[in-house]
């Protein structure tokens, strides 16, 4: 069946609804959060309505259905990064994932692989998102490690010319995002993991804009870790995912404790259970879980069907907003290693107040700094108004984005 | 359109011409205030005289309605006492938390009503403040330095 994206978008209920005195919702901002079909929705209610109670716990029937089904959520996410069923970890978000791997190395006692101590070096890039950032900023802090970074040129591409000093014997952790949630750069990972890998350090993937958007087998990327939220990925917010290796994960000490994640307790003492529980204390987010699960809506539309999708939607919105005076996209301008999130300024409108007038059209972008102030800062923009893009997404939204735009420059140069 | 009252022509000549935007070489108090979840920041100098406001100068990047907001502050607070000051702040700040049900008064108030609008989009109202925050701020610590 040919991809329809118009026929997609009817399986978007918000999608119907109308914003500002009865315009068409333009939804343009997949990147911060993406829609949800009715087919999550249904998966998220009906467990509330049918099957809820607390998984891996309980002798009755709906303890066990509600285990099959969490259990089952775990399978599919497996199956869709080409993981192992015991690599998935159900975490609240990708946030907590990124937090999860860096107090986990954080609790790593010496002789542990982990283990970090002054003279260790953290590396990550001038692209990240905070959460991808700041995790690894405070670990540098606790452990005495250094965190070094690879900086963004001018076209928003990754500078690697130095990557054999940036990684070095010293690095212990690279930590780096898959697509850049502003620019829509897709960073080269096979130069990355190859160094990386030389000198003994693991590969830590920010995948939140790359899972939802196109095809992604963890073992062919070659890395170690990978985090991605449920909810950019059209399933519920409060889930999200961390997967490692299984051998990593058998070495990494545990982030949270308590129920669920032990083998045995005593007073005094405590041994973990194998990974996946060792990182799931307490009971966790089930109906979201369940609710992820249907990511088989995507693989029954195909990843890769969106993708080349997006692509094309990122080709027309990058030449119509070409023809925009004043306009400058803030990223990669072809569609060459980029994904479908286009940050742009526009002369001297300040992007909240174009994000207000789009607003007042029915369109919806973010603006701001987009949760990664230390880019923005170094490309020289405050703030950016970014549109981004996801499967229901048709051209008739861009033209409205590029109408608008043009509209905004009328109503502000008045 | 709901919009206009937002972007009033009072708004947009401030922001294209923003009063006092220069930082004074002198001042009593200097403060940095951004708001963190867009990225503007100011920075505001305060000059007292016994208990008169005798200049606000400031310098920064935001929106137009931060920037106006700014603008239209110093136009109203130069010269005038602390407690009038106060009072004038304290009207500003119930106009913003007013959903839409005020217009503010226009002798107190001054060109500052025309941010009235503001107030019916909750996540514009702290850009209106943000200089707002910062006068209080340099204020009391210009005030303290007095003692």
């Amino acid at each position: 069946m040919a991809f329809d994206a118009h026929s997609i978008a009817k399986d978007f209920p918000i999608l119907d609804r109308t914003i500002r005195d009865g315009k068409r919702l333009v939804y343009l901002d997949s990147g911060a959060t993406s829609q949800k079909p009715n087919v999550v929705i249904d998966a998220e209610s009906n467990f509330y309505r049918l099957s809820n109670s607390a998984v891996h716990r309980g002798a009755h029937q709906l303890a066990e259905e509600a285990t099959d089904a969490y259990e089952g959520a775990r399978s599919i996410v497996a199956n869709f990064l080409n993981a192992e069923v015991d690599e998935i970890i159900f975490t609240k978000g990708a946030t907590e994932s990124l937090n999860l791997v860096a107090y986990a190395m954080g609790n790593a006692e010496p002789g542990n692989r982990f283990h970090l101590i002054a003279g260790d070096s953290i590396v990550v890039t001038e692209m990240e998102h905070h959460a991808n950032l700041i995790p690894w900023q405070q670990l540098a802090a606790r452990t005495g490690a250094t965190l070094k970074w690879f900086s963004v040129t001018e076209e928003g591409r990754l500078d690697l010319s130095q990557i054999n000093t940036v990684i070095d014997e010293t690095t212990k952790v690279v930590a780096l995002t898959h697509q850049s949630n502003v620019l829509g750069t897709i960073n080269p990972l096979e130069e990355i993991t190859t160094r990386a890998h030389e000198v003994g350090a693991v590969v830590v993937l920010d995948a939140c804009q790359s899972v939802p958007h196109m095809p992604t087998d963890v073992k062919a990327l070659n890395i170690d870790f990978l985090a991605f939220s449920g909810h950019k990925a059209v399933g519920p917010t409060g889930i999200g995912i961390f997967w490692g290796r299984a051998e990593l994960l058998a070495e990494l000490p545990p982030f949270l404790t308590g129920g669920s994640m032990i083998e045995n307790v005593t007073m005094t003492s405590a041994t973990w259970a194998p990974a996946p529980r060792k990182f799931e204390a307490g009971v966790p987010n089930m109906a979201q879980a369940v609710g992820l699960g249907a990511l088989t809506y995507l693989t029954s539309i195909g990843v890769e069907n969106i993708y080349r999708h997006e692509t094309e939607l990122t080709a027309y919105l990058l030449a119509g907003l070409a023809d925009i005076p004043n306009l400058r996209v803030v990223g990669p301008t072809t569609t060459e290693n980029r994904g479908g999130a286009v940050s742009f300024t526009l002369g001297d409108i300040h992007p909240h107040d174009l994000g207000q007038y789009l607003d007042s059209q029915g369109i919806a972008v973010r603006t701001g700094h987009h949760c990664a102030w230390p880019l923005t800062r170094k490309l020289g923009v405050p703030a950016t108004t970014r549109a981004s893009l996801y499967l229901y997404n048709t051209t008739e939204d861009l033209d409205a984005l590029i109408k608008g735009v043009q509209d905004a420059q009328k109503y502000f140069g008045r | 359109m709901q919009l206009d009252n937002l972007y009033q022509e009072v708004i947009l000549d401030h922001y294209k011409n923003p009063q006092h935007k220069k930082l004074n070489a002198t001042y009593d108090a200097q403060v940095h205030h951004v708001n963190p979840s867009c990225g503007d920041e100011i920075t505001l100098n305060v000059t007292l005289n016994g208990d008169v406001v005798k200049d606000v100068s400031w310098d920064g990047v935001g929106c137009s309605i931060s920037q106006a907001s700014v603008s239209i502050l110093t136009d109203l607070l130069i010269g005038k006492s602390l407690s009038q000051a106060q009072d004038i702040a304290d009207s500003f700040m119930q106009l913003m938390q007013s959903k839409g049900t005020e217009k503010g008064d226009e002798e107190i108030l001054e060109d500052a009503v025309a941010l009235a609008g503001v107030s019916q989009y909750p996540a514009r109202i702290k850009c209106a403040l943000l200089g707002w925050m910062a006068f209080k701020d340099a204020s009391v610590q210009a005030l303290a330095k007095q003692v």
